[in-house]
């Protein structure tokens, strides 16, 4: 008897044990609710491209000035900087000269030159999983040219705050753009896939400096003779609407653009 | 570690490098592209030949304006003033200034030549990307003087064919039936024309009344509806040489008719005691085959371009609506279920709609609909209109549409229009005198 009660306990024993083990909402607190928390949008391009007021804008350049100052003091690897890329076979020219032109440009960007001064260590602190493009190019920089390192970290975790692609404003713009200029031709069958991919490689003004048809074998197969003159319609288009409206700042990040035109939804049914 | 963090690196450095940012452009506009049709030029010599032959001077200039109007009726491109055009015809046949074209806002340039080589015409064209700086199209003709519309008529539908992706409806030809006389008395002629309204010629002398003429895909003949001995009957009229002749002896009357795809059978309707089937005849061997035998009134076939199915109207439902069947007659089923009453349906030359005319609430009305009876559009309204008939391209309706008669029984006309399957483009097709029962020939050329 008392052996009975003693393995159905061990039993019920176990089962709670497991139960409480692999059930987790057995062990969970019930949820809290976090408070709500009130926020305010802010559309992203029109943050970064606000022009600064007045006063702002003077503090920035003098603390543009005295970080310039800073920089020509410690002299030494900016030397290195110059000498190195010589004799590194890379597209150093390319580099230098999109630096210039954001050197040029008195964007708020600028004020990231502050976490120039952090020195190694801190940043290694800086690191998080959410930093990682930050490390991306600071590992690349490594492999390069080792001098660059705070000037390139610094930027990369500029594009780090940026967003990855384009941001809804600017994706809008520029679709705004070439829907204008896109002349669908209405020649064509509403019952096939009527989707062209273009990828264009653009200059920072927009305009392009190559255009190519991803898709183009089928260019010429038989019975396809429609999406020949739906991807000459785009190219049109592209060619119409240059330079393109594209953003400002962030020339990395849409040097390359791919335009995947689908007449599909305007001739459908 | 540094290993696990390398790994990353090198991981998220291959996604960096391939990120491309993509954007998806899903909307455009419909505007009619912008299009320069240069007039085609021609050396002093050809230009005297013209003159001599055709007793017209400039043909160049004349084959461009064909070509204009053509382009400009489908509502899918927009002609640019002559006026506008910076480059001399002949120079930019040979080599356009495309900055020059592109500041009219030209995307696509039209050039040619037309000269006059041993007694034929000879007509050479180019078109012209304008924003790629490029040729996209060249071709040259050699045919009779006398057939210089014709040319014109071919080179719209090349230039059509290449920028649309489909092919052209300019070359061809468009049979109807041409009315006169007060609304009682009318006397009504099978009519033929350019489906540009030129080239205007009678078929018959307007002593019978004549209906419903169809146009044989394959060739020149034509079937329509006419009255032998008090009886509507079905007839087969040769264009080339103005033979015709009724089709079967029936018993009854036969109505409807419309040729297969193929050219080789028509179908129509027959009717005795208030029951109409309908009928198919090999043009051949004058062979009689009923197709659907129900006591109700079927008619109104039409052939899939395929020739497997066949679509018509029918009361069995009580109200006439559209079933599609097996070109044996089996497999019927019922399409249309939309409210009022649907008829004429017409099968696209592609194969992928069926066009009919419906009745609703006191109004007509030219729709289509998928050949499942799925996706109906009801294209255009109107006080009388119906009759449909698909351009061989199946891009655009043509069809005749009636006013109505003021209380002193004035006002009464019936005229051919047409409209594209957006619904948007709609036209009169211009005729001399008042018209019924259009149909749209195939290419001639092809």
């Amino acid at each position: 008897m008392y052996k009975n009660i003693a393995i159905s306990t061990c039993f019920h024993l176990l089962i709670i044990i497991l139960a409480t083990l692999s059930l987790p909402f057995l062990i969970k607190k019930p949820i809290e609710l976090p408070p709500i928390v009130s926020i305010e949008l802010i559309q992203i391009t029109d943050k970064t491209n606000i022009p600064f007021a007045p006063k702002a804008k003077k503090i920035i350049e003098k603390i543009k000035k005295k970080e310039e100052r800073v920089i020509s003091e410690q002299a030494p690897p900016k030397k290195i900087k110059k000498e190195k890329p010589d004799a590194v076979p890379l597209p150093d020219k390319k580099v230098e000269k999109v630096k210039k032109i954001e050197e040029k440009k008195q964007n708020p960007e600028k004020i990231e030159t502050e976490i120039k001064q952090v020195s190694e260590f801190e940043k290694k602190e800086l690191f998080d999983p959410n930093n990682i493009a930050a490390l991306i190019d600071k590992s690349k920089e490594n492999i390069a040219e080792t001098t660059k390192i705070t000037k390139k970290i610094t930027q990369s975790q500029d594009r780090n705050i940026e967003p990855r692609g384009l941001s809804l404003n600017e994706e809008d713009a520029l679709k705004a753009q070439i829907f204008g200029c896109w002349s669908i031709p209405l020649g064509l069958p509403y019952n096939e896939s009527l989707l062209v991919r273009i990828k264009l490689q653009l200059k920072p003004d927009g305009t392009v400096i190559k255009s190519e048809i991803l898709d183009h074998a089928k260019m010429n197969k038989p019975g396809q003779g429609f999406y020949k003159v739906l991807a000459e319609s785009a190219l049109r288009a592209i060619r119409l609407c240059q330079p393109l409206r594209v953003p400002t700042t962030g020339y990395d990040r849409w040097k390359d653009l791919q335009l995947n035109f689908d007449a599909s939804e305007m001739l459908g049914g | 570690m540094n290993l696990f963090r390398t790994l990353i690196i090198i991981f998220l450095f291959q996604f960096k490098a391939y990120a491309l940012i993509e954007v998806d452009i899903t909307r455009g506009n419909l505007n009619p592209l912008p299009i320069a049709v240069s007039p085609l030029s021609s050396d002093k010599d050809s230009l005297d030949n013209f003159e001599k032959i055709l007793k017209k001077k400039d043909i160049g200039s004349e084959i461009s304006i064909i070509v204009e109007s053509n382009l400009k009726q489908t509502g899918l491109f927009n002609p640019l003033e002559k006026d506008a055009f910076l480059q001399k015809p002949e120079i930019a046949h040979l080599k356009p200034r495309f900055e020059d074209w592109a500041l009219i806002k030209a995307q696509a340039l039209i050039t040619g030549k037309v000269e006059i080589i041993d007694e034929k015409l000879r007509v050479e064209f180019r078109l012209w990307d304008v924003l790629a700086a490029k040729e996209m199209l060249a071709l040259a003709f050699t045919t009779v003087p006398t057939n210089w519309r014709r040319v014109g008529h071919i080179l719209s539908d090349k230039i059509y064919e290449r920028l649309t992706g489909e092919k052209g409806y300019f070359d061809t030809r468009i049979i109807y039936v041409a009315e006169e006389g007060p609304k009682t008395k009318r006397i009504k002629k099978l009519a033929i024309m350019d489906q540009d309204g030129f080239n205007l010629k009678y078929l018959t002398l307007g002593n019978e009344l004549v209906l419903t003429p169809r146009f044989n895909p394959t060739n020149q003949m034509v079937t329509y509806l006419s009255y032998f001995r008090n009886l509507p009957r079905v007839y087969l009229l040769d264009i080339e040489t103005g033979e015709q002749e009724v089709v079967g002896d029936f018993p009854g009357m036969t109505f409807a008719p419309r040729f297969s795809p193929d050219g080789k059978k028509i179908i129509m309707s027959f009717a005795m005691d208030g029951n109409s089937d309908i009928y198919t005849m090999d043009l051949e061997n004058r062979v009689v085959e009923r197709i659907t035998n129900y006591p109700s009134i079927d008619t109104s076939p039409s052939y899939s371009p395929d020739g497997k199915h066949i679509a018509f109207n029918s009361d069995r439902s009580k109200y006439q609506q559209i079933y599609v069947m097996r070109s044996d007659g089996s497999n019927v089923k019922r399409i249309s279920f939309g409210n009022g009453l649907y008829g004429t349906p017409v099968w696209s030359p592609r194969g992928d709609l069926i066009a009919f005319t419906k009745l609703h609430k006191g109004k007509f009305y030219i729709g289509v609909m998928r050949t499942d009876g799925s996706g109906e559009r009801l294209l255009t309204e109107n006080y009388y209109q119906e009759a449909p008939s698909w351009s061989p391209n199946g891009r655009v309706l043509i069809f005749y549409r009636e006013t109505k008669t003021d209380e002193k029984g004035e006002g009464f006309s019936a005229k051919l229009w047409s409209i594209d399957l957006t619904g948007y483009n709609e036209r009169q097709v211009l005729t001399k005198t008042d018209a019924s029962d259009p149909s749209w020939s195939s290419l001639l050329s092809n």
